[in-house]
């Protein structure tokens, strides 16, 4: 009696998680076809802290099936293009692999008669330099990378990165953990400009200056930066500037910097991948992520900047002044994009950022 | 002519899952991604090679403690009474139930600033940190796999005829003897697949160290990690020698011991 019981409890166990992965889905969603979206994880509002979900949405609207899919590095997202079967209609890279995709030509036109709302997007976020003549991009977010820190542990504000490399803040200092970002940092600190074309000799100055900065740190971190931060577990660190905004929300201590002399001002657009079966779908995605409601639920969710003017308009004042998520003008205009640079190049800042930690 | 059709369901599994992935690490650890066979991946992998010992030393010790404290515990559990080690085995299990990542963050917020072992010790007037070390990553480690050691002893252990232990104690032995001459060289298959089981994860884990250790407590695993981004070849280099370690690392355990315990 017990075995068969047992027997009978693991058989609903197994039946219940295998209803729960076929059951969801309304009846007429998937109608008019599906479009597979591979995105960044946690990048559309989800019907959390009482904002809509977006995605269901425009399945309910279109009654188009939407299939997410998530990854956590462009690089992972590249080598899954490049490699596996899979086909996916949109993705959502940042600048400096957008140049990348379409040097290798693996994105397809897009059709902006299909995107109406393409209209509302600003101007500085039209024709990116990844993309100048705007043929294959529709900027989705931005922002800029800026620093946190405890007011109770750094008793000035801080004006520049140099910050990080503060002496008296030994084994409280936290650096970003992303070749890219830790590299552009120092390099600001060193008068080279990330934005344009640089050398590996440009690179080797700074390894050495992350290299002094290494005895001061408490960690190499990316997302555990929130916790950190969060239990002031930490004094200072670099972050993006919309994901400092939610740690400020969480930890009164806390308060921000935007580096005086600019920073780094990035953007992850939707594109569509050749290997794209559903474009027409893929269009009408983008198309209703950037109706002014729906990108200013977006918004209010990731808190990084909205390029849609149109939805800054819904946004509510406290987000509206915001500098973390709106930058002023002339801020922007003292920010650079990161270069896009060779996979040579890319390939050398990666081995060495390895090589520094590792040492 | 039977046995042999059961068993290609499984051939067809090792050989797409398991032969195939090593071929293509062993191809692309000989190449420079154009396709011309090279070494310069393995000088290349030789940087690190300050990290793979200190990776090795990491699973060693936290083999070593596992081993120390899993040990006495398989052999009081043995000695119970039958419910009692259900019991307790199942509350040994039930960690393991919840979410790895979880469990190193219960440890996070265990030893981080102002948590409760800071908060105690300062009571008594011992302040430092507690995180952010090697010996953070130990304890994590300890931790996660302490069952993987208990396990197999206990399995190995509770099935030592007790009649071995009567013999032994009818000749005279005391019960130092008893566990010195039959006890531990009987339960040594036991030991030697625990051993096994708790060194190969731990050396190539990094999400333990991502989470307690500090800047220098960076393990192989992250590097593969890493390097990976942008280096396949580099990657498959390390992840291979990583092998060819591990693989010499059981073969001369299995010297000690007997041959089924190789796991």
């Amino acid at each position: 009696m017990k075995k068969i019981l047992s027997i009978l409890l693991c058989a609903v166990i197994v039946c219940s998680s295998a209803a729960l992965l076929t059951g969801c889905g309304g009846d007429t969603v998937g109608k008019n076809g599906e479009v597979n979206v591979y995105s960044w994880g946690d990048y559309f509002a989800n019907g959390q802290d009482d904002l809509k979900d977006t995605i269901k949405e425009f399945e309910k609207e279109t009654l188009i099936k939407v299939n997410l899919t998530t990854y956590e590095t462009n690089e992972e997202m590249y080598n899954k293009l490049k490699s596996s079967n899979d086909n996916y209609d949109i993705v959502i890279p940042s600048e400096y692999m957008i140049s990348k995709l379409i040097r290798e030509k693996m994105l397809l036109e897009i059709n902006y008669d299909n995107i109406p709302n393409y209209k509302n997007i600003n101007k500085r976020f039209k024709n990116l330099s990844c993309d100048p003549d705007g043929k294959y991009t529709v900027c989705y977010s931005w922002g800029v990378t800026a620093m946190v820190y405890d007011k109770t542990k750094v008793k000035e504000k801080p004006s520049d990165w140099n910050a990080l490399w503060d002496k008296n803040l030994k084994g409280d200092i936290l650096m970003i953990n992303n070749s890219r970002d830790a590299m552009a940092i120092a390099m600001q600190i060193l008068g080279i400009n990330p934005g344009e074309k640089f050398t590996k000799a440009d690179i080797d100055k700074a390894s050495a200056k992350l290299k002094e900065q290494k005895p001061l740190l408490k960690k190499y971190v990316m997302d555990q930066v929130f916790t950190e931060m969060e239990s002031s577990q930490a004094a200072i660190a670099p972050y993006y500037a919309g994901d400092i905004a939610m740690m400020m929300e969480e930890n009164e201590d806390l308060d921000y910097v935007l580096p005086k002399d600019g920073s780094n001002l990035f953007y992850d657009a939707f594109c569509i991948p050749k290997s794209s079966k559903n474009k027409d779908n893929a269009e009408s995605f983008i198309n209703f992520m950037h109706k002014p409601e729906t990108a200013a639920e977006n918004c209010k969710y990731l808190r990084y900047g909205c390029p849609n003017d149109e939805a800054i308009k819904l946004l509510p004042d406290d987000i509206k002044k915001s500098e973390l998520t709106v930058p002023s003008e002339d801020y922007l205009n003292k920010c650079y994009t990161f270069a896009d640079v060779s996979d040579d190049i890319y390939a050398y800042m990666q081995e060495q950022f390895v090589k520094i930690k590792a040492e | 002519m039977k046995s042999r059709k059961l068993t290609i369901p499984y051939i067809f599994w090792m050989l797409v899952f398991t032969m195939i992935p090593i071929v293509i690490i062993g191809f692309s650890a000989f190449n420079d991604g154009k396709g011309n066979f090279t070494l310069e991946p393995f000088q290349k992998a030789f940087f690190y090679s300050g990290v793979f010992l200190k990776s090795l030393l990491i699973a060693l010790i936290s083999t070593a403690i596992c081993l120390v404290l899993a040990y006495p515990l398989a052999y009081i559990l043995t000695r119970m009474k039958q419910s009692s080690q259900k019991t307790v085995t199942m509350l040994l299990m039930i960690p393991m139930w919840m979410n790895f990542l979880l469990r190193i963050y219960a440890w996070v917020i265990l030893l981080q600033k102002n948590g409760p072992l800071d908060l105690a010790l300062s009571l008594l007037g011992i302040h430092g940190t507690y995180i952010g070390n090697t010996a953070a990553v130990v304890v994590g480690m300890v931790y996660e796999y302490l069952p993987f050691m208990v396990l197999p002893i206990y399995t190995v252990m509770s099935k030592i005829d007790p009649g071995l232990i009567e013999a032994a104690r009818d000749l005279g032995s005391n019960n130092a003897a008893v566990l010195g001459k039959v006890i531990f060289p009987l339960s040594i298959p036991g030991v030697i697949s625990g051993i096994t089981m708790v060194f190969v994860p731990s050396a190539s884990t990094f999400l333990v160290s991502q989470y307690l250790g500090g800047t220098d407590d960076i393990m192989i695993g992250d590097v593969i990690d890493n390097i990976f981004w942008t280096d396949q070849n580099t990657g498959a280099a390390i992840s291979l020698l990583m092998m060819v370690l591990i693989f010499v690392f059981l073969v001369l355990m299995n010297l000690f011991g007997d041959e089924e315990a190789i796991a």
